[in-house]
């Protein structure tokens, strides 16, 4: 019997969230432990005796089991979750308690709750998403602190800090309370929106692990649409958005895994059931008056993703999704992306105008693909040394291996004389900035 | 063919991730099931629980386990065939413990020749 991918890490949230509603927030700690537990039982048991029929049940019912055990012996050492604080006390209603808790319908909830939970407004929203992928996605603070380009020391006092704060509220988020659940949604499809991106886009030099964020982004945006009240248009639009991004993972890095260019993609290698899974999701998005910016940006995808080719592509309708990208959240890198449309539509020299004009641009100064664009532009000109310049500039501030040697590229590509009018013009390697 | 007794000492990775655990779960798996196909194990045996009692003397003192250090304890045992005890020293090299700092014992079953 051999075990699914990242079993025990998706299996780690699931117990972790419906241990947490049975102890309380407060008891985290102690509902990790049991899960550690239960899992060292497995590594010790498994390796002689193979793994189970069922190894996500095996390992749900003995962390069962230790949850007993740990209510039984400490049932008058700690308080637990307030609402089954009394269940719990009383041997008659502790085992049907913990059965129900138990149920897979039960964790479902829980998992939902975690979420809401992880997105305290007094909470950044780094350390939302980090408290995501530590307690709902299994990832240790070290795979949280790799995933983020992060210290460990830092990601270690990050996640701490935020889990004392989800501790003050002793119980998991209540999902009954509408308006709560509402108030709170934007800020929870807004964490799985970046964690998602984070995998898209981020600086993590393992392109395994940028596909695992993405994955979870995905599959705890699916729980969010198995709940009525969270189920809006906006999260449809969020969840057609990652597939039609999803689609185009494969193509993101070349035969040799280096990153290649949106405009050298090949676009046989696009994911074509995500893509129909995606326009179908933004079918069902588009039910009410609603506009939000992932509507917008899942519109660009689609675009992009049901275009035959880069040239091909109906750049006019992409500019106007932005312009109204631009109006709903307006920043700098959706402002680059912008410019890159603009120059595709109407020149590289209109496209450069654009770049110099955007507004915060100085928040894009570390950014390489800025650099990279004005590079990308002047080269498509025909000026080579200044293009040269400026992907040499977008060089020094890559953050992983993959970008430098897909800039070192860039660089090499300006080799030779300034064209003349003749050269035909390169295409504009679009960066598929954030 | 002769018969061997593998005792496993150690080799607790202490608190690990998730996807740490399975990947040393899958390591041992894979190995277990390399050795079955070439059909080398007799009884892939069982592991010990930790706690335990010791019993000792002629007093016949009863004391509770775990004995002496963590990597120490015997944590599971496995039953194996092999042409002789060398080979079975090479086939215990595969094994994953090794990468957390645990042990193999290779014992052999000793023969009753009438």
């Amino acid at each position: 019997m051999e075990l699914e991918e990242h079993l025990f890490r998706r299996e780690a949230g699931r117990i972790t969230a419906a241990l947490t509603r049975l102890f309380g927030m407060h008891n985290l700690a102690l509902a990790e432990d049991v899960v550690q537990d239960a899992f060292l039982r497995a590594l010790e048991v498994w390796k002689f005796r193979g793994v189970p029929e069922n190894p996500a049940a095996w390992l749900m019912a003995t962390a069962k089991n230790r949850a007993l055990d740990v209510l039984r012996r400490e049932r008058t050492a700690r308080t637990y979750a307030p609402e089954l604080g009394r269940l719990l006390e009383s041997e008659w209603t502790l085992v049907p308690t913990i059965q129900e808790a138990f149920s897979p319908a039960a964790i479902k909830d829980d998992e939902l709750r975690m979420m809401f939970s992880c997105c305290h407004p007094r909470l950044s929203e780094e350390s939302q998403i980090a408290l995501i992928l530590h307690i709902l996605c299994g990832f240790s603070v070290d795979e949280v602190a790799g995933a983020f380009v992060s210290g460990h020391a830092a990601m270690e006092k990050r996640i701490t800090r935020a889990k004392k704060v989800l501790a003050e509220s002793k119980k998991l988020f209540e999902i009954a309370d509408g308006q709560d659940f509402s108030t709170r949604l934007p800020a929870v499809q807004r964490a799985l929106y970046l964690l998602f991106n984070e995998g898209y886009h981020g600086a993590s030099p393992q392109s395994a692990v940028r596909t695992e964020l993405c994955q979870e982004a995905m599959r705890l945006t699916k729980i969010l649409l198995g709940h009525p009240l969270a189920a809006t248009p906006a999260t449809y639009a969020l969840a057609a958005l990652m597939c039609l991004h999803g689609a185009r993972l494969p193509s993101r890095l070349d035969a040799a895994g280096n990153l290649s260019s949106f405009f050298e993609q090949d676009r046989s290698r696009w994911d074509a059931k995500l893509i129909a899974e995606g326009q179908e999701l933004l079918n069902l998005a588009a039910t009410g008056p609603e506009l939000s910016e992932y509507h917008v940006e899942a519109g660009i995808a689609a675009m992009h993703a049901t275009a035959p080719s880069a040239e091909r592509t109906d750049w006019r309708t992409i500019l106007s999704f932005y312009d109204t990208l631009l109006s709903i959240r307006p920043s700098p890198v959706v402002a680059l992306n912008r410019a890159i449309a603009v120059a595709e539509l109407e020149g590289p020299e209109r496209g450069l105008q654009e770049l110099r004009a955007i507004e915060g641009r100085e928040r894009l100064l570390s950014y390489p693909f800025y650099s990279a664009a004005f590079g990308e532009l002047e080269l498509r000109r025909g000026k080579r040394k200044v293009a040269r310049e400026h992907f040499e500039a977008a060089l020094l501030l890559a953050r992983s291996p993959m970008e430098r040697q897909f800039l070192q590229k860039r660089v090499d590509a300006c080799e030779g004389e300034d064209a003349t009018a003749e050269t035909p013009p390169a295409r504009v390697q679009k960066a598929e900035a954030r | 063919m002769s018969e061997f007794l593998f005792l496993y000492r150690g080799g607790e990775s202490g608190r690990s991730s998730p996807e740490m655990a399975q990947q040393t779960i899958q390591k041992w798996m894979a190995w277990m099931k390399e050795l079955g196909a070439k059909g080398h194990i007799k009884d892939q045996g069982h592991p010990l629980e930790r706690a335990g009692k010791l019993v000792k003397g002629q007093k016949k003192v009863v004391t509770d386990g775990p004995f002496a250090e963590t990597k120490d304890i015997v944590g599971g045992y496995t039953l194996i065939q092999a042409n002789d005890l060398s080979q079975a020293t090479e086939l215990s090299l595969g094994c994953p413990i090794f990468e957390f700092g645990g042990s193999v014992e290779v014992r052999p079953i000793m023969q009753l020749s009438m």
